[in-house]
């Protein structure tokens, strides 16, 4: 690549041909504020605020959406330029909703913090304020609200670009200009998959999950209830990130001590969930390549992504793994299994789940997970109207970690503690789900150990490992040669998806996550989620698998025990009644 | 000296191909046909013609730049969106000698190798539309547009592409996102469209009035065209008179009248004692009765701290009160910003929200000093021309009326009774 040589604030930077005058700033250690330019999203140049001065040009110009020249002499701190931005985000706070102490975004809110760094004391138009768009509700994981948007265009571009979804797009002109979905009927009225992708890119409130904070708080202080709660395995790596610890502060134990201060009558995780996941996945694996049955077989972890196929895909679904998520596993047979184990009521046993995820929250309230109600239905005489879901109520991590300070709880001094037996067994097998490649390299550990019926010598799956786009590997199980493939994103998923609609695809197994990163970068995650913070979280995860004693799923005791005492075999009738599931076609909008 | 109303004036000239055939018989197709495509650019270089749409740019440099790319398909593209307030010129060429356009447009797709075309034009010119239509019909029936013209190898189309109404697609890389099927809002520049212009390939835009002076410096030669009008911009140039005026209309004259000349020998004079003119529309920063004795060419109007733009030249007389006007004139562009970039959307209707409280006497002092920062700041930031010349208007009448907005503010009067000051 051509180098070429430009000023800025005086100083001489050397970058490459191609690079914005934005990104030469950063790498001359000069940060230039902005609002709309995003690092994984394309060039929209719209809020203006990364204008800078170059030397010979009338005007400012947007530092983000103009290219480095040789020679160019570049300012981004001249009173012009600081006068300019200062006006640019007063002019936003003017019709902006002045209710920063009760907003959810009030920590990490990029305007407020904009605000203040630019010196803005005194807002001049104030007479203008008015606030007039009705709040969007509609969808059970994302809530919208058009009032606090600055039409900044990051999620409508993280939901086209990144996610291929394009549920939102912008309406209208001028100062009506909004983000609508189609005909404005609501985002979950919409191919939305409520991946959440869009609340991590947003920079202020108007796009937030749908708390369930308060009816956890009820359900705790019921004395009726037995509270239970599980904990995805990326959860782990990045909760402590919200107590200001550093990204992807490994606090496994720590988490565990404060939900138990919460008042959760058990802490399990949900990497029993799936491990338990595992053993269902690989022997489908195994069946579907003895049987000849609908390969590829692809994952069906990540609801984002089963909702995704719903929609722009539905005539593949018979490629889908019918394994339901480690959540909902974990939900099944907490109120069958357990509850039998425990004497209890399973009307009475309530499972909350913490997740990295927004899709979770729309997961469990798909009508077919209630699983555990048709168990108990007849052995327990209930009627249709007493249905209760497998999994009560989700949390993504940001909820949790509020109730964690709600509660006073001082995270960061915890004693580390271990999770509750049985349910909180898990192998690093389970861990590694949260990052992309987990699950894959998970199924892998137990179907060449099942196939085979030999140790696998090499545990370590690194080229399933990483954040590429979309990776490849072939193993050999018993002289079969298995071809996997790995995507995170489903803008990724639309192309792997593509060759298996033109039938030129060769894979026998694919994992497919929604969220670029795999859960780690999930929607429920704390903010900032870049690049950076994922593969630190990611990094996280592979200590903890490497530090467990045990770290191929057949191998969690528990799970070994669930099979003895309950469920039979992998693939059981009971497995399926309780651990399998079936999708729906959700039409395009 | 007349060139573009020369025919359109005749009694009898119908925007029919039989009336272009008898007075044009496309010659200047003909004959650039048998010139090589750099002798038709230094024609068109010596000529001097600079774009008629507002921006002033040489043409015959607009034209060697696509020409020099080399990067193919290329397209031809006539800006028929003509929607500044004040302006309507375009509309009589497109309606009455709908031809000329269409010659003019082959002529630049055989100098640049160009082998589609298109005509961009607005929503609400229903009768435009129905007279070009018919005559791309009739070119081609005639075989001036198609496959192989007039034996030479060299291939062209044109297609008629309606706006919906949008004022900001009259901006040439919105109108190239409206073209290509999507909402208009402007682009980054640069690269300049006749690097990357319609689907991301060379492309010529050039003005509905640019165009139509192509073939008469092609049949008669740059150094022709160049003599006439003023040095800076040569040619003549259609210019649009409105607002308080006996005689509105469009006038065609050389670009070195002036602006006195303009008003009280061919439109008639004003109605009333002159308060301001806006010579180029809307976005241009207002001139006063001292500024009369003005060159009507780009350079000259410049440099009176204006801008001739499209050339509507809009009379205000002194009934009429100087908030007032530019409440309507914030009004439009309100309703016209595209709504991308965050200073013109909010800065506009923060701007227009001032005005309302001048003339509402709900304003003070301070509010002024507001607009001026407005306007400095749009200028500097706005994404595309729209945001940044929306406030020259009210910024120049804040200059040069000052008086009259304090009036409104301190005294909460409006002396000519317009505002509900007051009230």
């Amino acid at each position: 690549m051509k180098k070429i040589t430009l000023t800025i604030d005086g100083k001489k930077v050397e970058v490459e041909k191609g690079v914005t005058i934005l990104e030469a700033a950063k790498k001359a250690k000069i940060n230039i504020p902005h609002l709309c330019y995003h690092e994984n999203l394309s060039i929209y140049g719209a809020c203006r605020v990364c204008v800078v001065e170059i030397k010979g040009r009338k005007r400012l110009e947007p530092s983000c959406a103009t290219l480095a020249e040789e020679g160019m002499e570049v300012r981004t701190n001249t009173s012009r330029v600081r006068r300019a931005r200062k006006l640019i985000v007063e002019l936003l706070l003017a019709t902006h909703p002045e209710d920063c102490f009760t907003c959810e975004r009030s920590e990490d809110c990029e305007l407020r913090k904009l605000a203040y760094e630019l010196g803005i004391r005194d807002l001049r138009f104030k007479k203008a304020r008015k606030y007039h768009y009705e709040v969007d509700f509609s969808s059970p994981a994302i809530i919208r609200d058009p009032n606090k948007c600055i039409l900044c265009s990051r999620c409508v571009r993280v939901c086209s670009e990144i996610q291929g979804v394009g549920a939102i797009e912008f309406a209208n002109r001028s100062d009506k200009t909004q983000v609508l979905t189609f005909f404005n009927e609501g985002i979950n009225n919409s191919e939305c998959v409520t991946c959440g992708q869009c609340i991590l890119s947003c920079p202020t409130g108007a796009l937030r999950e749908k708390t369930e904070i308060d009816k956890v708080w009820q359900v705790l202080s019921d004395s009726e209830k037995f509270v239970i709660v599980q904990t995805a395995p990326a959860v782990r790596s990045a909760i402590g990130e919200e107590f200001a610890m550093g990204a992807g502060s490994l606090v496994t134990g720590k988490m565990a001590s404060a939900l138990r201060r919460l008042g959760f009558d058990k802490t399990f995780d949900t990497q029993f969930g799936a491990d338990l996941t595992i053993m269902e996945e690989a022997y489908e694996l195994i069946e579907r390549i003895k049987n000849k049955g609908a390969l590829p077989i692809i994952t069906s972890c990540s609801p984002g992504w089963i909702k995704y196929l719903e929609h722009f895909y539905p005539e593949l679904r018979s490629h889908l793994s019918t394994c339901k998520s480690p959540q909902q596993m974990f939900g099944a047979i907490a109120k069958t299994y357990y509850a039998q184990k425990l004497n209890i009521d399973p009307r009475n046993l309530v499972v909350i789940s913490i997740m990295p995820c927004t899709a979770k929250k729309f997961e469990a309230r798909r009508p077919e997970m209630c699983s555990a109600f048709y168990y108990w239905k007849e052995k327990l005489g209930l009627k249709e109207e007493d249905k209760f879901f497998d999994v009560d109520f989700v949390l993504t991590t940001r909820e949790a970690a509020r109730m964690i300070k709600e509660a006073g709880i001082d995270f960061v001094n915890l004693e580390e503690e271990d999770f509750d037996e049985p349910l909180g067994i898990s192998t690093g097998a389970g861990v590694i789900f949260g990052a992309t490649g987990g699950v894959m390299e998970a199924a892998l550990r137990t179907a060449y150990e099942v196939v085979t019926g030999k140790t696998l010598e090499r545990i370590d799956f690194e080229e399933v490992r990483g954040m590429e786009k979309i990776k490849k590997a072939e193993i050999v199980l018993d002289g079969m040669k298995l071809k996997v493939a790995v995507t995170h994103s489903l803008s990724g998923a639309r192309i792997i998806l593509e060759e298996i609609k033109q039938k030129k695809s060769s894979y026998h197994f694919i994992e497919v996550m929604a969220c670029p990163g795999g859960c780690l970068g999930g929607g429920g995650q704390p903010l900032p989620t870049n690049d950076e913070v994922r593969r630190l979280r990611a990094k996280s995860l592979y200590i903890e698998d490497k530090n467990k004693h045990l770290r191929k799923s057949h191998q969690n005791p528990a799970i070994k025990k669930l099979y003895e005492e309950f469920l039979g075999k992998p693939l059981s009738s009971l497995s399926h009644h309780l651990l399998h599931t079936s999708y729906v076609e959700r039409g395009r909008y | 000296m007349k060139i573009l109303f020369k025919r359109i004036e005749k009694p009898d000239y119908k925007p029919d191909i039989k009336s272009y055939l008898k007075n044009s018989d496309f010659k200047a197709l003909k004959k650039a046909l048998r010139m090589k495509p750099e002798d038709i650019l230094n024609e068109i270089k010596k000529s001097g013609l600079v774009g008629r749409g507002g921006a002033g740019f040489p043409t015959g440099l607009k034209w060697e730049s696509a020409y020099k790319t080399q990067d193919f398909p290329k397209y031809v593209v006539c800006n028929a969106d003509e929607g500044e307030p004040g302006t309507f010129k375009d509309r009589i060429i497109l309606e009455k000698d709908p031809h000329s356009i269409i010659e003019a447009m082959i002529i630049c797709a055989y100098t640049i190798k160009a082998k589609c075309g298109f005509i961009y034009i607005r929503g609400e010119y229903f009768k435009a539309y129905e007279v070009l239509k018919k005559a791309i019909k009739e070119v081609e029936a005639y075989g001036f547009l198609g496959e192989n013209i007039l034996d030479s190898n060299f291939s062209f189309k044109i297609f008629l592409y309606k706006g919906a109404g949008s004022y900001v697609c009259g901006e040439e890389t919105a109108l190239l996102d409206s073209l290509e099927g999507r909402k208009g809002q402007s682009r980054i520049k640069p690269p300049f469209p006749t690097f990357v212009g319609f689907k991301n390939k060379p492309t010529v835009l050039n003005n509905v009035e640019t165009l139509a002076n192509i073939p008469h410096i092609i049949l008669k030669g740059g150094e022709w065209f160049s003599k006439i009008g003023s040095k800076n911009s040569p040619g003549t140039k259609l210019y649009c008179l409105s607002g308080d005026i006996k005689k509105p209309g469009v006038y065609e004259l050389p670009t070195n009248v002036t602006l006195r000349d303009l008003i009280y020998k061919y439109a008639g004079g004003p109605k009333g004692k002159i308060k301001v003119i806006l010579p180029g529309g809307v976005s241009s920063p207002v001139l006063l009765k001292k500024d009369l004795d003005v060159i009507m060419d780009y350079k000259e109007v410049e440099k009176k701290g204006s801008m001739l733009g499209s050339g509507a030249v809009i009379v205000i007389n002194e009934k009429r009160c100087i908030v007032d006007i530019n409440k309507r004139i914030l009004d439009f562009f309100n309703y016209e910003s595209c709504g991308r970039c965050a200073p013109c959307r909010e800065g506009i209707k923060r701007a227009k929200e001032i005005l309302e409280f001048i003339s509402e006497a709900k304003a003070d002092l301070s509010d002024l000093e507001l607009l001026k920062e407005l306007q400095e700041v749009l200028f500097d930031t706005s994404r595309c021309g729209l945001g940044q010349a929306a406030l020259n208007c009210v910024r120049s009448s804040i200059d040069k009326f000052y008086e009259e907005f304090k009036e409104h503010i301190v005294e909460k009067r409006c002396k000519v009774g317009v505002c509900r000051v007051g009230r």
